[in-house]
């Protein structure tokens, strides 16, 4: 239960709002952070927390792209196919994500690690084509970038190739992070 | 190539420069803040980024000191400002840039906007995706309480703001202003009517600014160094101050561009993207976004300000310049923008929802050889029954691809349908019978 484990995130967020209900999304984030999905338990405790009808919590799930009903595969790889990243080549990074993983958009690996979306525009248009997985942005990926994005990802569950704060062009010297 | 003074993305470039209070200061961050707080009336302040001539950065190019001044005078009761980082438009991603390499310039324009505007909450509606800029603006927003420039009683002068992030989670629409607010408001975001407006009627029903991050981060600047610079900037009386143009596509330099409102589209795609990323000749142009109408090559001479590209027929929206070069379908890139727009599409209004999943079936078609001859005007009809036809200007904005390639390209339509009508007594023959 959210509650009893989060109790003092959650009076931290419901004192930012005058009104209870705007935290709807934040508490289903920290629902999906918990358990991989938004469950029907969770969205039943949040209507309580908020004083809504549980409807109210799920017309809002069904809503938002980024929160999801079921549980979904460790690593969720979404991949921009808007026309800025289909110009330069998000359909062959779909190409080389089932060669490599053996799915397409919208379906599980069988050892539940990898699920492949394809998503519209991420604001990466400079630097296609690319994907998120999970919180972090992958760009200008290459197939040998891929592989090691893919390797990384398998082996540590993160990946020193994924990208920092963004400035397109990069300045000059190496890319700092924070 | 000219080069031009950064405004926006000067602190930036510094070497070794990380976005943090200590090098923002460093940079004059605050200053602005500082000279403004207790010392300016508000009123002055609305009243400097009127005259400086200030533009609206998200897409529809308002006026910002006038959109200021549309709350009620006198209102005693809760004001608030939502800094819209919703950023989401295809073609666009220079408030990224802004949020993950300089938040404290985001930060220091917000605060003097609800100085202005005497606002003490306001709201940063950052898009879900933008994770790493949540935990950047988090991080600087916690520097900046402890350094008391965000909080109660800012710089002892008496006034006490509040900002806070707050994440989307998937969905385009939210950058409508009145969308944004029923998002932050734990609903669906489904765009209101309007009237009334946010100014009297936005969040929790109370008198409300959304401004762009863009927009935002001039407030400083213009602050610093006076209206009479900013409006000298760029393509004066109506497009002042310079705009961060983020080119994608079929270029050898693509990336965010900061120049003066004025420049020509060949100056910004020849000379700072590098031209052509191959032997290739240049085919098509989208200017400020998905929902701009598409540019040929003999627009290339056309300013980059608000009105030049609306004169020439589309808009200069959110600047992300989106450039193809020949041998791209254009068929396929207007079905690409529009399954976009379908996937997008909030479902409040019907010819918006049902008008875009039609116009996505019947460009699917053309494209899969099954084109029909009534298509292009089934196109049209479409079009002309969704724009003009919404709650929202989001079915203005979906017609644009359709729309602008059937004017410039409407042979390679044409030719897909020819092609579709020479195989079509195959495709209609019935398939045999199975034996059982």
């Amino acid at each position: 239960m959210l509650k009893e484990k989060y109790k003092a995130e959650i009076e931290d967020i419901l004192s930012r709002y005058p009104v209870r209900r705007s935290a709807v999304l934040p508490l289903l984030y920290m629902a999906q952070q918990e358990e991989g999905y938004v469950s029907e338990t969770a969205m039943k405790e949040i209507a309580g927390i908020l004083r809504l009808t549980p409807p109210q919590v799920y017309e809002v799930v069904t809503f938002y792209t980024m929160l999801h009903l079921k549980p979904i595969g460790k690593f969720h790889v979404q991949v921009c196919k808007s026309l800025m990243c289909a110009l330069v080549g998000s359909d062959t990074l779909l190409a080389w994500l089932k060669a490599r993983l053996g799915i397409g958009p919208g379906e599980t690996t069988p050892d539940k690690l990898f699920t492949i979306s394809t998503v519209e525009c991420l604001a990466s248009c400079g630097t296609g084509p690319m994907m998120q997985v999970n919180d972090d942005y992958y760009e200008s990926i290459t197939e040998t970038k891929l592989d090691g994005i893919l390797a990384d990802l398998t082996r540590d569950g993160t990946s020193s190739l994924k990208s920092g704060p963004f400035m397109l062009p990069e300045p000059a010297g190496s890319q700092c992070k924070m | 190539m000219p080069k031009y003074e950064k405004i926006l993305l000067k602190n930036m470039e510094i070497p070794g420069y990380t976005g943090s209070l200590a090098d923002y200061e460093r940079a004059g961050g605050y200053q602005a803040l500082r000279k403004v707080l207790g010392k300016v009336p508000p009123a002055e302040v609305t009243d400097t980024v009127k005259k400086s001539g200030l533009r609206g950065r998200g897409g529809a190019g308002f006026p910002t000191g006038v959109k200021w001044g549309f709350l009620p005078k006198d209102y005693q009761g809760p004001k608030y400002l939502c800094c819209n980082a919703d950023e989401s438009e295809p073609g666009t991603f220079k408030d990224r840039q802004l949020i993950e390499r300089d938040p404290h310039q985001i930060i220091e324009g917000i605060l003097i906007a609800c100085y202005a505007i005497g606002v003490k909450t306001a709201y940063l509606y950052i898009r879900g995706e933008f994770v790493l800029g949540a935990q950047i603006l988090d991080r600087a927003l916690a520097e900046a309480r402890t350094a008391g420039y965000v909080g109660r009683d800012i710089l002892g002068m008496g006034s006490s703001i509040d900002i806070w992030v707050h994440r989307g989670a998937g969905a385009y629409i939210c950058g409508e202003e009145t969308a944004l607010l029923e998002s932050l408001e734990g609903k669906r975001g489904l765009p209101r009517v309007k009237p009334p407006f946010p100014a009297t009627h936005g969040l929790y029903n109370k008198p409300t600014v959304v401004n762009n991050v863009e927009t935002l981060a001039n407030l400083p600047h213009i602050m610093n160094r006076g209206a009479e610079w900013f409006a000298a900037i760029g393509s004066p009386p109506k497009s002042s101050g310079t705009r961060i143009f983020c080119v994608s596509g079929h270029v050898k330099r693509p990336g965010n561009f900061e120049v003066p409102m004025g420049i020509t589209l060949r100056e910004l795609i020849f000379e700072h993207a590098g031209g052509m990323r191959s032997d290739k000749p240049l085919k098509a142009i989208i200017p400020g976004g998905a929902s701009a109408p598409f540019f040929t090559p003999e627009h290339l001479d056309v300013k980059l300000d608000f009105e030049s590209v609306a004169q020439a027929g589309s808009m200069l929206g959110s600047g992300g310049v989106t450039v193809m070069e020949e041998g791209t379908s254009m068929v396929w890139a207007a079905l690409r923008l529009m399954e976009f727009f379908y996937h997008e599409s909030c479902g409040k209004c019907t010819p918006c929802r049902e008008g875009s999943s039609w116009l996505v079936q019947t460009m699917r078609r053309i494209i899969d050889g099954r084109g029909r001859k009534s298509d292009l005007e089934t196109l049209v009809e479409l079009c002309q029954n969704i724009a003009g036809r919404t709650v929202c200007a989001f079915g203005d904005a979906e017609v644009a691809p359709i729309m602008s390639t059937l004017k410039y390209w409407r042979h390679e339509y044409e030719e897909l349908i020819q092609q579709a009508a020479a195989t079509e007594p195959v495709k209609l023959m019935m398939p045999a019978m199975a034996k059982h």
